[in-house]
């Protein structure tokens, strides 16, 4: 065996150990979604899953009866509902608006304009939950505490600025004569911009949009502080009703777990294309 | 109907001055290259053209209209860029085709506009491709189809064959002066190389440092360069040039090196010179030939001097050799073997001898 044989062994041996490491939480929380409590509570532990059920599944949506907890008392669906309003309502506004200033910030020269843009950037060294209690007596203050518009706008705020730094990077690889024949072409300034600029950068858009959204879809610490009731209870908020006062529905929490990846999952599927372009791509610009 | 006048027009960026105040007559279906070194504001000027650039000062006119408040697209001109600029994202159809889907044109005429130009470009066989699957002349060609199918009023060229290599770019070069003549529509061309300013020009443009150095044909410019840079700029090899200062020396001038030669005043120019006075002279490498070689000229000046170096090209051969301490160059047209330190008598052709003022730069 030679010596670059034996770094591939070594490389594979070590990416299989990160796996492992990365995917056995993932895991467990789907097999426990498919088990019984008694098993998932069992002592010692039972590792390799003996029956598996879509007990809580058909719990969680249709309601049955005949589950370890009885009828569901969780209304997942309002949550679902919930979720996809912000979620995309949120990625919509924060890629839209995020372009936009992406683009300026790429495009423009204006005074000041690098201390804007680390002004934007440094919005994101603090950490989200810090704010969550400012935002609460803000949002009390102005009646936005448990409503839609109110967490919209928080992830808003979120993802603008990473939304910026990608998009400017992906603007500035797009060579400055694209635009201008396009202007010596007839188009005005707006048209250059939607006809060449845009399409070109779409990869870069795919990937700030799928990171705008699996933030909202996935963000839990400021959400919960913010909904109150069905009206705007995200579905990982709504993991928590799983816990009663003595008791935690494990298999129902988890369930729900698989429940919420799953679009997550098909969403990241689908525009995975850009997605590693994207990565790449702004990677050059850094 | 499209000549462009440019009057007083200046550019800044910043505090510099990219263009100084210039005016420029470009007259309908001319074909006129502003040619200079990187730096010197001939693309400024070409873009301030296009409306890509605002004009700080002065005014520019296509036709009779004045063009500075103008957007790009409302100016009708075309033009070419150096990296093609060609939209990634588009066929070479939707490419050639796209200026005229936004003007709103019908279906049927975009397309018969379209295979209009691909034809004259010959590239009727790659419609369908995108552009990363063409090759650098092909790319050149399809810039140039989306800037005929305009009709424009103006071709602008920003260095158009910078990125291609030698052998393709002496190809385009002949493909785009055949092109002129077939759409005859004013053209402005930037580039940096004089040979493709020499041979693609009606009028050439020589721009140095924000200013016009000089304007005339390519001949005008060889023949008769009114500024010591137009003179090194033009011709290749460039002209030899040597500092001398004036002195007089059996009742006629004569100029005299740093290194003491002294060689006299050409007739025409004994009144045009006085004592004292500072100049470089400068000959072209043709105007000083190997005596063994070559027809000695009527009014020669004669030196001896060893070889440093022979460059054989075929039909001509240069030959280094030194004037002083300075190296120049001579230019042989007999196909006879030269080497290093063979010692030649060179002859000088007076008539031919180019004066300028040190301090000005200007031609005397």
């Amino acid at each position: 065996m030679n010596k670059k044989q034996i770094n591939n062994i070594l490389i594979w041996f070590s990416a299989i150990i990160l796996i492992i490491l990365i995917m056995t939480p993932g895991l467990w929380v789907v097999l426990t979604a498919f088990r019984p409590q008694v098993d998932v509570m069992a002592k010692p532990a039972v590792w390799i899953p003996r029956n598996l059920n879509l007990i809580q599944f058909e719990t969680m949506l249709f309601g049955g009866s005949e589950g370890s907890m009885g009828r569901s008392p969780i209304p997942v669906l309002s949550y679902l509902r919930n979720s996809l309003i912000i979620s995309f309502t949120s990625t919509f506004i924060a890629v839209l608006v995020g372009t936009i200033g992406g683009y300026g910030f790429a495009r423009h020269n204006f005074k000041h304009k690098n201390k804007y843009f680390l002004l934007i950037m440094l919005t994101r060294t603090i950490p989200g939950i810090s704010l969550s209690l400012p935002i609460f007596i803000i949002f009390s203050k102005i009646g936005l505490i448990d409503t839609h518009i109110g967490i919209i706008l928080v992830f808003v705020a979120l993802n603008i600025p990473f939304t910026i730094w990608l998009t400017d990077g992906f603007f500035r690889q797009i060579p400055r004569a694209m635009s201008e024949v396009a202007m010596t072409d007839g188009c005005t300034k707006i048209q250059a911009f939607w006809h060449i600029e845009l399409p070109l950068s779409r990869s870069g858009i795919a990937s700030a949009g799928i990171f705008a959204f699996l933030i909202s879809w996935n963000e839990y610490a400021l959400v919960s502080n913010l909904a109150r009731s069905t009206d705007s209870k995200t579905l990982t908020v709504g993991l928590m009703d799983f816990t009663a006062q003595f008791t935690i529905n494990w298999p129902g929490m988890c369930a729900l777990a698989v429940f919420i990846i799953i679009p997550a999952l098909i969403l990241t599927f689908m525009v995975q294309k850009h997605l590693v372009t994207g990565l790449t791509f702004g990677g050059v610009k850094g | 109907m499209a000549k462009v006048s440019l009057q007083g027009v200046s550019k800044f960026y910043g505090k510099v001055q990219a263009v100084k105040k210039i005016d420029l007559e470009i007259i309908d279906k001319e074909f006129l290259v502003l040619v200079g070194p990187s730096g010197c504001g001939k693309s400024s000027s070409l873009r301030m053209i296009a409306g890509l650039e605002e004009i700080d000062e002065g005014i520019i006119k296509i036709g009779d209209k004045e063009m500075n408040n103008l957007e790009p697209r409302e100016r009708n001109v075309s033009m070419v860029f150096q990296n093609y600029a060609l939209y990634p994202h588009m066929t070479v159809e939707e490419n050639l085709g796209f200026s005229l889907k936004i003007a709103g044109l019908a279906k049927n005429e975009i397309e018969e506009r379209v295979h209009e130009a691909a034809g004259i470009l010959d590239i009727t066989e790659f419609l369908q491709r995108k552009p990363s699957q063409l090759s650098g002349g092909q790319r050149q060609r399809v810039a140039m189809g989306r800037a005929i199918v305009r009709r424009p009023d103006v071709f602008l060229f920003d260095e158009p064959l910078s990125n291609l290599d030698a052998k393709l770019r002496n190809q385009m070069r002949t493909e785009i002066k055949r092109l002129h003549q077939k759409v005859s529509t004013t053209i402005v061309y930037v580039t940096h190389d004089q040979v493709e300013a020499m041979t693609l020009a009606d009028r050439i443009v020589i721009m140095k440092d924000g200013i016009i150095e000089q304007i005339g044909t390519p001949l005008d410019l060889f023949e008769r360069p009114a500024t010591e840079f137009v003179a090194t700029f033009i011709g290749s090899p460039s002209m030899n040039m040597i500092k001398a200062s004036i002195v007089k020396q059996n009742n006629e001038l004569s100029m005299k090196t740093n290194d003491g030669i002294i060689v006299p005043v050409p007739k025409d120019k004994q009144n045009s010179v006085s004592e004292g006075q500072n100049i470089s002279f400068g000959f072209r490498a043709e105007d000083i030939v190997p005596l063994k070689f070559g027809q000695k000229p009527s009014s020669a000046w004669e030196m001896q001097s060893s070889v440093n170096l022979a460059e054989p090209l075929g039909t001509e051969t240069l030959i280094f050799t030194n004037f002083g301490e300075i190296e120049i160059v001579s230019r042989m047209f007999t196909p006879e073997q030269v080497k290093s330190n063979d010692v030649l008598d060179f002859a000088l052709n007076l008539d031919r001898t180019y004066l300028f003022d040190e301090n000005s730069g200007l031609a005397i």
